[in-house]
């Protein structure tokens, strides 16, 4: 299969203020969010990144998504360089995450419209696409309603539908299914599958264990920032739940640097 | 694309605020209140300084000379004669008469024998009136005015302007509207337009940011300098209507303010003033909406985004005030200034003096503030730890 991402030893550190500080009981000023991480995601498959809270997985996809920029090292989206061709990167992905709001005021029919302007992507197109995805997620129902007066559920589906109107094949979610009840999140869920089946490559984020079992062909592993385990699903998993095998992991890994559990 | 974003963000933020009742109002509300508020004013200053033609006043006398009472009489003022000095000042006082009028005994000859050369004190008469009292001071006036024309008359030598169907004031309609545009009309005009764009930039850069909706369009392949330029162009419109419904609201309600009597009219400019004024308004508007939404980039929330503006906004009224005395300046440096530059313009065009060149540095140097202003907010935009308060 084709390699449609490569990270090459992405780090990010962030600065503490004082405040910070206090909170994280640290004296260091920087946080280490992500240190020298690498992996590869292929064309068709759905990569998982798992990891506990803090542990840089939003942050290594926001990087990703151009959102912020690595200290060092690189990661290229189709070719395209996240450092040096930021807007290719852009025209490439898809991304959704519980950051990215919708504007209140307008409806998911005019923000769909918008964005799909953004992308440059013909109207008739894009209207072409717009009818699919709404009547895939019932955005149909609600198309003129605005945002404000979304639920959750519909605010996360119109989300979904937005991050994909320029039809990207490559589709970075970060936690897509936090927050929603288990009717919307099944959809999430199962139009992951879907976008896998139409050859899309896909990295999610998640700590849900049963999400990674259920979607994922390889998962990465992220513990401090830090790239711990890397491989298909069942290497990693080896015969045992994943739940299991994430602790066996993290239980090593915490032993290597000296610490407990 | 994607010079096509320019399009697509602008359209956006102008729907944002156009499709939005209650910011649309709040566009043009400030307009309408001016309109009602400065007439209201003008129509209370009216009738607080002017009194009713029907009034009769109350006026007490004492020792008034035959001469005087006919000149009185003629005025059709009544004089009361005075029956207890104490008791009537004492009216006077409480606003339930308006004056006192006490002339010394045997007026008539004392000024008959009156040397002006013969340096001692002239015949003195005292008028009691009450200052804080509108119909009091009135009448006050009146009577020194008819005693001062009684004087003259005594000793009528040569008459001033005596010739009531002549115009002596050679000051045209033109002259009259450029001297109180030129003094007003600059200040308020930096006032209102500073207004219109404090109403729009924060609410659309540190809002978007507050929201976390400017991310969204932070991810797509736009350029970040055409959702810059989109943003200041959209934003402009909406200062620029906002600013255009209050300045509507004031050369409206101006006449009323001060009380029909001055006479002003807008349609003394030519178009080509009006071009003049358009181009400096519409590169201040740039100038401000540029600025502003630097600051609100910046800023973490709106209300902080005020905050950082004030002192911004102060400095506008004092340079808007600055354009209240005197002429425009000359020297094409100061031209270079921004928004000190728009008002030495507007002072130019409203009086009817302005130099093209100058009129056209503004609008070069404002429009260089603007594109510096774009390089930084995209540069801003580009920053996460300004975008994402990192």
């Amino acid at each position: 299969m084709q390699e449609l991402i490569r990270v090459e030893k992405l780090s990010k550190t962030f600065k503490l203020s004082s405040k910070q500080q206090k909170i994280e009981r640290t004296a260091e000023k920087v946080r280490r969010a992500v240190v020298d991480l690498s992996f590869e995601a292929y064309e068709g498959e759905i990569f998982g990144l798992l990891g506990p809270n803090g542990a840089g997985k939003t942050t290594t996809l926001r990087m990703l998504a151009t959102l912020i920029k690595p200290d060092s090292g690189d990661a290229y989206i189709d070719g395209h360089s996240i450092v040096t061709d930021a807007e290719g990167v852009r025209s490439k992905i898809g991304f959704l995450t519980s950051e990215l709001k919708l504007e209140e005021f307008f409806t998911p029919n005019y923000l769909f419209d918008f964005f799909s302007s953004l992308h440059g992507i013909a109207p008739e197109i894009s209207a072409k696409r717009k009818g699919e995805l709404f009547s895939r997620f019932g955005i149909d129902k609600f198309a003129e309603v605005k945002v404000a007066d979304l639920s959750t559920g519909m605010k996360q589906k119109a989300s979904l539908a937005i991050s994909l109107v320029h039809d990207p094949d490559i589709i970075i979610f970060d936690e897509p299914t936090n927050g929603l009840d288990v009717l919307t999140a099944k959809v999430v869920t199962d139009f992951l599958t879907y976008l896998k089946e139409q050859g899309k490559t896909i990295i999610v984020s998640t700590h849900i264990f049963s999400l990674i079992e259920k979607l994922c062909d390889r998962v990465g592993i992220i513990i401090d920032g830090k790239m711990v385990v890397c491989d298909k699903l069942e290497s990693v998993c080896a015969g045992k739940p994943l739940e299991d095998r994430f602790f066996d992991i993290f239980a090593d890994y915490t032993q290597s640097i000296g610490g407990e559990i | 694309m994607k010079s096509g974003a320019i399009f697509t963000i602008f359209k956006k933020e102008l729907a944002r605020f156009f499709k939005d009742r209650r910011t649309l109002v709040a566009l043009i509300m400030p307009g309408i209140l001016i309109y009602i508020i400065y007439s209201l004013m003008g129509g209370a200053m009216g009738n607080a300084f002017m009194p009713d033609e029907d009034y009769i006043p109350t006026i007490y006398s004492v020792n008034i000379p035959q001469s005087v009472g006919a000149v009185f009489d003629a005025a059709e003022l009544e004089m009361t004669p005075s029956k207890d000095i104490s008791a009537e000042k004492e009216l006077i006082t409480n606003g339930d008469a308006d004056i006192l009028i006490i002339f010394p005994e045997d007026f008539e000859s004392k000024i008959g024998n009156y040397d002006a050369s013969s340096n001692t004190a002239a015949p003195n008469i005292e008028i009691y009136y009450n200052s804080s009292s509108t119909n009091s001071s009135m009448t006050f006036q009146t009577v020194t005015a008819l005693l001062d024309a009684f004087e003259s008359s005594m000793t009528n030598k040569f008459d001033i302007n005596n010739s009531p169907n002549k115009l002596f004031d050679l000051a045209t309609q033109e002259d009259m509207t450029a001297m109180i545009f030129s003094m007003i009309m600059p200040m308020l005009l930096v006032m209102l337009l500073f207004s219109g764009c404090m109403a729009v930039a924060p609410e659309s850069i540190a809002g978007e940011k507050e929201r976390g909706t400017i991310a969204t369009m932070l991810i797509t392949p736009a350029k970040r300098s055409h959702i810059a330029i989109g943003k200041i162009l959209a934003l402009s419109i909406m200062a620029l209507i906002s600013g255009a419904s209050s300045t509507i609201g004031v050369v409206l309600s101006l006449p009323k303010l001060m009380g029909e009597t001055v006479n002003i009219d807008g349609s003394v400019y030519g178009l080509d003033d009006y071009a003049l004024l358009a181009l400096v308004i519409l590169s201040t508007v740039l100038v401000l909406i540029t600025v502003i939404s630097v600051i609100s980039a910046y800023a973490k929330t709106v209300k902080e985004a005020g905050t950082y503006v004030t002192p911004l906004m102060i400095a506008s009224m004092l340079i808007g005030l600055s354009g209240m005395f005197g002429s425009a300046t000359t020297n094409p440096l100061l031209y270079l200034i921004p928004l000190f530059n728009s008002v030495q313009s507007m002072i130019g065009v409203f009086s009817f003096e302005a130099n093209v060149v100058n009129v056209l540095i503004t609008v070069g140097a404002n429009l260089a503030v603007t594109a510096a202003g774009v390089f930084v907010l995209t540069r801003m935009f580009n920053s996460e730890k300004i975008m994402f308060n990192r």
